[in-house]
Formats: C-alpha cells, sequence, structure tokens
C-alpha cells in the first residue's frame, strides 16, 4: 500500500481552512446514531471524548488508571505554547510553525504542524474558558514564559503544573458528557486487541483489571489517544503503567507503525541514583529559564566533588565550565533538548560528571537569585547590597516560580536546591515515533485514528518543549472532531455494530489464548526481570548514541530476550482477578516486540538527526565540527513499517517529506 | 536497612482481609516507600507467593493513584508527600511499618491495598466544571482577566490530586476537603459563576448519597494533604452552600 498522507493542496496557511470546508459533515441528528471508542483519557483522549461526546456522538471511554484523571499527561510540568503574540515578541502562526519545524530537525510534516500552530490560539482560549487556572500577571492578563529552542515568550503555564491543570479541565469537560450521559467511562480497563470488519475498525477488547473479565466492544469508529512508548527503556520519566500495548496491537492490525526510534531524552532529569530505581523523574525544562548548567573545569575539581571533598558551592566562577553558554552562545542554557542532552552526555562520557556515577551536571540558580533578589530590593526600595535580604528576596521569586519542582527534587535527592545547585542528567521522555496517521490523524486502518503521543506525531525527530500538550490538545479539542466526521459520514445507515461476528470471536479468543499461556506458563523469572533486561540493552545499544554495530547486536539480543521471555516468565495469581503482574506482562511482552523493531528502524536510519545520535554521522569540519549531522539526501521521510509477523520481517513505507515553505538548513543554536 | 512489615492482606472485595507479617532486609535509605514495595513483590513472586496489591503510577507525586496507610497515617510520615515521594531514609533500621489501605465506607477494598475511589469522580460528574462547550469558539483567552491573587487561590484549589489522604486520615470520612477544593477553584474564578448554585448543591449532595462523614473542623485533613489543600476551602464551600441555599 502506498502512503497517502491526503495532505490538503493550495497555500500552507489556507490548507485547513479549505479542508474543513471540503470534508463531509454528519448532521446532528445523525451523530446520535454514530459510536465511537476513544482509548486512553489523557489530553489527547479526554479532549477528544469530550469533543465528540459535545457533538452528539455516542462515546465509550477507557483508562487502564482508576480514573480518566489520572492519565500521565498529568505530570507535564512546563507548559503548553500558542502563537497568541500577547508579548508582542514578534510571534506569530508563523514563527510557532517555523521554531517546531527546525526544532524537529526537518523530519515532520509541513501541513500538520502549519495546522497545529493556527490552532493553538483557540486551545488557550478553551482552556481559560473552561476554568483552567494560568499564570496571570498583575493586571489579570495571561502571563508567559520562554522555553528551549525559541526566541520569543508564548508558553502559557501554571507553576509546574500545567499538564495538571490542563488535564483537570479536560477531565472536567469530560464530566459533565459523563453526567449527560453522552460518555460512557470504563476505568481500569485495558484495551487487549482491535476489531477489524470488512478492512474497518469496529471496535476493541478490553480486559476489565478489576474483575479480569474479557469484554467485547463496538462502535463505528476507533480512536487511540494511548501516549507513548517511552517505558520500553524501563527507565523512563513515563508514569509506570504506560505502555505500548495498544498501539502495538494495532500495527498487529496492520497499522503502520512510524518512526519508531524517535524518542525524546529529556536534558534536566533527576539522575539514577542505583540497581532498585523504578523510574526516572522529570524537573521541567522551564528550569532553563533561570537555571545556569556547568560541571567543573577542572578534573581535580570533579575528583574532589566526587570523594565529598569540595561542595560546587566553593568552585570559583572562573573554574566552572558553562558549556552551553560557551558552545551555543545565541541559545546558551535555552538550546533544544536534543542539544542540551547531547552535551551533557558529551561532558560526563569525558569525566567531568559530578555524582557518584558519573553521570550528572549541575543546574544552578544562585545567579538568579542573585538577579531577582537585586530586582525585588530595588522595587521596595530596599538595600540592594545587604546580600542576605536579596538571597532571601530572591528565593521568594524562584519559589514562586518552580516552588513545586525544587520541593521535588528535595524530597527525592534529600538536598536543598536553593542552596545548592541541583544536579539532573538526560532521560527518556517522549516518543516522537507512533502510529502513522494521516493529514485527518487516521492509521492505515480505516476508521481507526491516533492522536496526540500515539500518533507519529507533528514533532519530527525531536519534540520541542510545551509543544506535547499543544498537539494532544490540538488534535483532541480542535482536529480529530472535524476530521471523523468525514469518514463518519459513510455510516448513517449502518445502525449499530454486533460484537457476535466471527472478528470479534476470534479477537477474544486471541486475547484469552495470550493470557493462559502467560499466566500458565511457570517460569522462574518475574515480568520486572525481563523488562529490566530489555532496558539495559535498548539504553546502552539504541539510546542517545547509536552505531550500526551495536543496533545490530540489539536486535539479536532483544530478539533473544523475547524468546526467552515466553519460556520462562512467571505471572502469579489468576487470570479472573485484579492481577497487576499479569497486565504488566502482557506490556512487557509487546515491548519486546516494539523494542526490535526500533532498533531495526534506528540501524537503517543512518544519519544523526534529532536526538538521535549516529556515531557514523558527525560534521567533520566548519563551525558545526563534532555536531551531529543531518542527512537530507538520503533520510527525509518517515520510515513507516508494516507488520508481517516478527518484527524482523516487518517491511518499511517510506514517505516522503515536502518542503515547499522552510528551506531546510543546518541546526544552529550558536 | 531491616524491616518488619505488617502489611492488609485481602483477596477481593467480599473476602475478610487480615494482617500478614513480612520481614525485608537491604532496604536502601534513598529507595522510595514504592521501591521498597517492589523489592518485597520481586521476592514474594520469586518465592511462588502472590505479590502485594497496591496502586501507583507517576511515581512523581502528581497522579494521585498511590494511596497507603502508613503507622497509622495516610501517605505515611513525611508532610507534603504522596506516598511514591516517601522515602526510606525517613525509617530506622529495625523498624516495624504498618502498612494498610485508606479505610472509609465510600472507598470499598478491591484488593489488598487498592481501593475504589470512584465515589470522587461522581461528585464531579455532578457538577465539578464549567459548562462551556468545547468548539474552540470561545472568546479570546485575555477577554476573561482575572486578577493575580484569585487566580493564585484558585490554582492552590486547583492542585488537589484527588487521592483521598482526606477522606482517610478524617475520624468521619469526610471528603468535605477534596469536594471544597474543587468547588473553591470556579467559585474563586469568573468562569464559574453561572452555575455556581447548582454546581454546590448538587456536589454536595452526591458526596452525601456517596457515604462520606460530615466534617468537624478537626483539621486532620489539611495536616495529611500531601498538597497542602487548606481547610480555607472547607469554608468557601459552606458559604458557597448557605448562598446556594438561600437562593434555593
Amino acid at each position: 500500500m502506498a502512503l497517502d498522507s491526503k495532505i490538503p493542496k493550495g497555500p500552507l496557511a489556507d490548507k485547513w481552512t479549505n479542508h474543513k470546508n471540503n470534508i463531509n459533515l454528519v448532521n446532528p441528528a445523525n451523530k446520535r446514531l454514530i459510536d465511537v471508542i476513544v482509548v486512553g483519557t489523557g489530553l489527547a483522549g479526554g479532549s477528544a471524548a469530550a469533543t465528540l461526546a459535545e457533538l452528539g456522538y455516542n462515546v465509550k471511554a477507557f483508562c487502564f488508571q482508576d480514573s480518566p484523571r489520572r492519565a500521565h499527561s498529568i505530570a507535564a510540568q512546563g507548559g503548553i505554547n500558542a502563537a497568541k503574540n500577547y508579548q508582542g515578541d514578534g510571534d506569530s502562526d508563523y514563527r510557532l510553525f517555523y521554531d517546531t519545524v527546525k526544532g524537529g530537525d526537518y523530519r515532520s510534516r509541513e501541513a500538520n504542524v502549519y495546522r497545529l500552530a493556527e490552532v493553538s490560539a483557540n486551545i488557550i482560549d478553551q482552556c481559560v474558558a473552561q476554568g483552567v487556572p494560568f499564570a496571570r500577571e498583575y493586571g489579570g492578563l495571561l502571563d508567559n514564559r520562554s522555553f528551549g529552542g525559541v526566541l520569543v515568550s508564548r508558553t502559557f503555564y501554571a507553576k509546574g503544573q500545567t499538564g495538571q491543570q490542563l488535564l483537570l479541565g479536560a477531565y472536567s469537560a469530560m464530566n459533565r458528557q459523563i453526567g449527560r450521559g453522552k460518555i460512557k467511562m470504563y476505568n481500569r480497563h485495558e484495551m487487549l486487541d482491535v476489531v477489524v470488519v470488512d478492512g474497518k475498525a469496529r471496535g476493541i477488547i478490553a480486559r476489565n483489571l478489576v474483575t479480569g473479565e474479557i469484554e467485547r466492544h463496538s462502535a463505528h469508529a476507533v480512536v487511540l489517544g494511548t501516549g507513548g512508548y517511552g517505558n520500553v527503556f524501563f527507565l523512563s520519566t513515563n508514569a509506570m503503567g504506560s505502555n505500548v500495548t495498544a498501539a502495538w496491537k494495532a500495527h498487529k492490525r496492520g497499522a503502520y507503525f512510524a518512526n519508531p526510534c524517535y524518542t525524546q531524552i529529556h536534558p534536566t532529569c533527576i539522575p539514577v541514583s542505583g540497581d532498585h530505581q523504578s523510574k526516572l523523574t522529570l524537573m521541567s525544562e522551564s528550569l532553563r529559564n533561570d537555571g545556569r548548567i556547568w560541571v567543573p573545569k577542572h578534573m581535580e575539581d570533579v575528583k574532589a566533588i566526587r570523594e565529598g571533598k569540595l561542595k560546587p558551592t566553593e568552585i570559583a566562577e572562573e573554574n566552572r565550565d558553562y558549556y552551553l553558554e560557551r558552545r551555543y552562545p545565541a541559545f546558551g542554557n535555552l538550546v533544544p533538548r536534543d542539544v542540551a542532552s547531547r552535551a551533557a552526555k558529551e561532558r560526563c562520557d569525558a569525566g567531568y560528571g559530578v555524582n557518584k556515577t558519573g553521570e550528572a551536571v549541575y543546574l544552578d540558580f544562585a545567579s538568579a537569585i542573585q538577579r531577582y533578589g537585586k530586582e525585588q530590593a530595588h522595587v521596595k526600595g530596599l538595600n540592594e547590597n545587604d546580600a542576605a535580604l536579596v538571597k532571601e528576596l530572591g528565593q521568594e521569586v524562584i519559589k514562586n516560580k518552580y516552588g513545586n519542582l525544587f520541593q521535588m527534587y528535595e524530597k527525592i535527592v534529600d538536598q536543598n536546591p536553593y542552596e545548592t545547585p541541583m544536579m539532573i542528567y538526560p532521560a527518556v521522555h517522549y516518543t516522537m515515533g507512533g502510529i502513522w496517521v494521516d493529514y485527518n490523524l487516521m492509521t492505515t486502518v480505516p476508521g481507526l485514528y491516533a492522536i496526540g503521543e500515539a500518533n507519529f506525531s507533528d514533532h519530527g525527530a525531536n519534540r520541542l518543549g510545551a509543544s506535547a500538550l499543544m498537539q494532544g490538545l490540538a488534535d483532541g479539542y480542535f482536529v480529530l472532531p472535524y476530521t471523523i466526521g468525514d469518514y463518519l459520514s459513510n455510516d448513517i445507515r449502518t445502525g449499530p455494530i454486533s460484537t457476535e461476528s466471527p472478528e470479534f470471536e476470534e479477537a477474544e479468543k486471541n486475547v484469552r489464548n495470550r493470557i493462559e499461556s502467560l499466566i500458565n506458563n511457570n517460569g522462574t523469572h518475574s515480568v520486572d526481570y525481563f523488562h529490566k533486561k530489555l532496558g539495559k540493552i535498548m539504553w546502552n545499544k539504541v539510546g542517545m548514541s547509536r552505531n550500526a554495530k551495536g543496533l545490530s547486536e540489539a536486535i539479536e539480543e532483544i530478539a533473544a530476550l523475547r524468546e526467552e521471555f515466553w519460556k520462562d516468565v512467571k505471572v502469579p495469581g489468576e487470570a479472573e482477578e485484579f492481577n497487576e503482574e499479569l497486565a504488566k506482562a502482557g506490556r512487557v511482552a509487546d515491548f519486546l516486540e516494539l523494542g526490535e523493531l526500533f532498533a531495526k528502524d534506528a540501524l537503517q536510519r543512518n544519519e544523526s538527526c534529532g536526538g538521535h545520535y549516529r556515531e557514523e554521522s558527525v560534521e567533520e569540519s566548519g563551525e558545526q565540527k563534532g555536531e551531529a549531522k543531518r542527512d537530507d539526501e538520503n533520510f527525509k521521510y518517515v520510515a513507516a513499517w508494516e507488520y508481517k509477523g516478527e518484527p524482523k520481517d516487518a517491511v518499511l513505507h517510506k514517505e516522503n517529506l515536502v518542503f515547499e515553505n522552510i528551506e531546510l538548513k543546518q541546526r544552529s543554536y550558536k | 536497612m531491616n524491616l518488619t512489615l505488617k502489611i492488609w492482606r485481602q483477596k477481593n472485595a467480599n473476602d475478610k482481609g487480615k494482617m500478614v507479617d513480612y520481614p525485608i532486609s537491604g532496604i536502601e535509605p534513598d529507595m522510595s516507600f514504592l521501591e521498597m514495595l517492589d523489592v518485597l513483590n520481586e521476592e514474594l513472586i520469586n518465592k511462588g507467593e502472590e505479590p502485594v496489591a497496591f496502586d501507583h503510577d507517576c511515581r512523581e507525586g502528581i497522579c494521585g493513584m498511590c494511596s497507603l496507610y502508613i503507622n497509622g497515617e495516610a501517605h505515611g510520615p513525611d508532610r507534603g508527600v504522596t506516598t511514591c515521594q516517601l522515602h526510606m531514609r525517613m525509617f530506622n533500621d529495625g523498624d516495624t511499618i504498618y502498612i494498610e489501605p485508606f479505610r472509609a465506607a465510600a472507598f470499598p477494598v478491591v484488593k489488598d491495598l487498592v481501593v475504589d475511589r470512584s465515589s470522587f469522580d461522581r461528585i464531579q460528574h455532578a457538577g465539578g466544571f464549567v459548562s462551556v462547550n468545547t468548539s474552540g469558539n470561545t472568546i479570546d483567552a485575555n477577554t476573561i482577566p482575572v486578577n493575580k491573587h484569585d487566580a493564585d487561590d484558585a490554582f492552590d484549589a486547583a492542585t488537589c490530586i484527588g487521592c483521598g489522604a482526606c477522606v482517610a486520615s478524617c475520624k468521619n470520612s469526610s471528603a468535605m476537603l477534596f469536594v471544597g477544593a474543587k468547588v473553591s477553584q470556579f467559585a474563586l474564578l469568573p468562569q464559574g459563576q453561572v452555575e455556581a448554585t447548582d454546581r454546590v448543591m448538587n456536589m454536595v449532595k452526591q458526596m452525601d448519597e456517596e457515604g462520606f462523614g460530615n466534617c468537624t473542623n478537626t483539621g486532620a485533613c489539611e495536616v495529611e494533604c500531601p498538597k497542602g489543600i487548606s481547610l480555607e476551602n472547607i469554608a468557601r464551600m459552606n458559604r458557597e452552600y448557605l448562598k446556594a441555599s438561600f437562593k434555593g
């Protein structure tokens, strides 16, 4: 099958408007005859479920948590971008579009990204109308801050809990529809297969996680808003339950999986402290607005710090290497995430890491505390030379901006970041790869849609800060509700979909067989044992820096580990009960397949791109010497994989990316 | 660290349940409390026993999924944290730690330490929202100015994570801190005014129907709340309720 992206014709800025004017609509009375299943209730799924219900469709929504409000979008900290230009600093739809395409290292679709920029302003209006308490200035108007990779302040925020507030906004919109009976909510349910009837997605098989019951649910269309798969690395910033299962099952039913190797490594996470660690905690990128990143300039200082003989605060200014400011003077500490992550790894690999494992750099607020303190003292007419007063006033400003993050850091690391610099290191955060979708957000299976992080998205090879929340809500509130109507307009006479068809029968049987083989396996190792092993392979050979040899090894090692898993995994308890180990086993089984495809995709993409540093592809001369080298001639495409059984047999389809409005340039932040 | 854990085991909602002792060793102070339970579960699985079921997800203190009543306190002995942010450095070598589910009639036990908190969702279905269309064709955001003080107070109320620690800590199993926070967020903002009367009446009615008790101003909820939600919110809810009752 050739990939048809269905990008509308015409000038970039008119594409979305023209498309909306020309697609088919479903009249309000007929919407009542149509059922839509939405899997996942984060920013994308939650906003989609609410909006589809508002439009009049009958929605069934599913989440594995005990409440939609717990979806992992809730943990997003920093903010959401919108081209409002409230600050008058020159922002526009075009600039947001341009920054996003450039930030994604020219591996995203122009038309999709422009649409994202175009609807971004509506998101803010919508959320404010819902009562989302964004940060305000004293005049009562909305406040903005800046984020990595851009030169304007376009980020709207609610302290360090923007994701929480936006999700609660979407959740309250859902609550309204649940209260009206337009959304039927299925909490603690996990989707375990998509049912395809006559080539169209017509339902799902779900497991009730409390009773273990296997259920059939039918609908005229199925929407996956199931998030990303960063947990394939075991350690990541994702919630423990985040998984690839729904997306992977969709892949197995014919949905192409695009750019699986595109993973964002976030530069500011709390470093790993030991082998028992279950997950990594992110510190919002917004901290880089005020925090300066450094390591000691001299190796003897590094050694003294690791031995506990020297404190970071005791190292003089001239003996610190503010390496981002040194290497990238134009953007400094605000370079995009991929650049900041690689630079941290480079310093740590060179031996300058500041914790006992050698995998940490400092994020220092001392100069911001000074700067803000002096400003406050000046504003209040107090003595600007009183060091203690300045520090106190400065800390108060920092507390107002990032208080919850500082508290979180202190609880985890047991150090006070107001007094001593934070330690940070890159960690797996967001996956830009995902299910391939066309401009309408439909997958290669008719009637099956993917939104938010679950699709291969608008972010290209790297995601800029504050753009994930934007995409989730754009897809859910403003894009899918239009585009799905075009498809559903053919279903107004279809009537309810039966769950008694052979296709449902077969899908349910598949699910049952798999559960039975897991529960009756009687192996010797726990699920986590395999998951941790997979994570180690992924991080060491398919992580921030990759080469062909390592990737080829990883492919074989993962295949072998998968075989071992199926022979030797031990899942206690029974199938017909609340059984977290069983749920986890199914998810890890899918990660063991995805991991291999992930490595295979990374192997074929012999270019450095976004956060994906191929050691074979480096700039060898000029100003950019040593920086990652993108290869537009050979790799300017989306890699979409078709399922053919084992991951090694997956077939590559290429969607060539066409850039008509942006000139492809080397990304320089110097 | 070597510890003795006394953990509530209950196979399902209908089972009677009992405390079971588990000695555990090799616990490091920088492990989180849930990572300590991971270690225990790994041991149990390897011994062929069933692991202890407990709720958790983000492990960053924000999703509100983790619960646990530890040594008689919701989310354990540390202040201002959820269980996932509680670290073993808060305990001493040789300690005995009691781990129980949140107990309240409106939070039935699902299994072991897992409880069903969907009563919170149902209270929100009754009115925890602004009835605005999700069509995106609303007015420009800056045409609804909100003074910074009100916006900050609304934000503080909105930071409630719905974990249920307030209910678990209350001798009456009252949900008034939770409901107060939800009512307050909208009561403080211009967006929520139009349906303020119905909102508070409906939410309080649902709260009562779910079987939560009443507030007797003990204040344990505020002390144990991992997000520092203040009692002021209960007072505000009471004022809103009174106002609404007069309008009736």
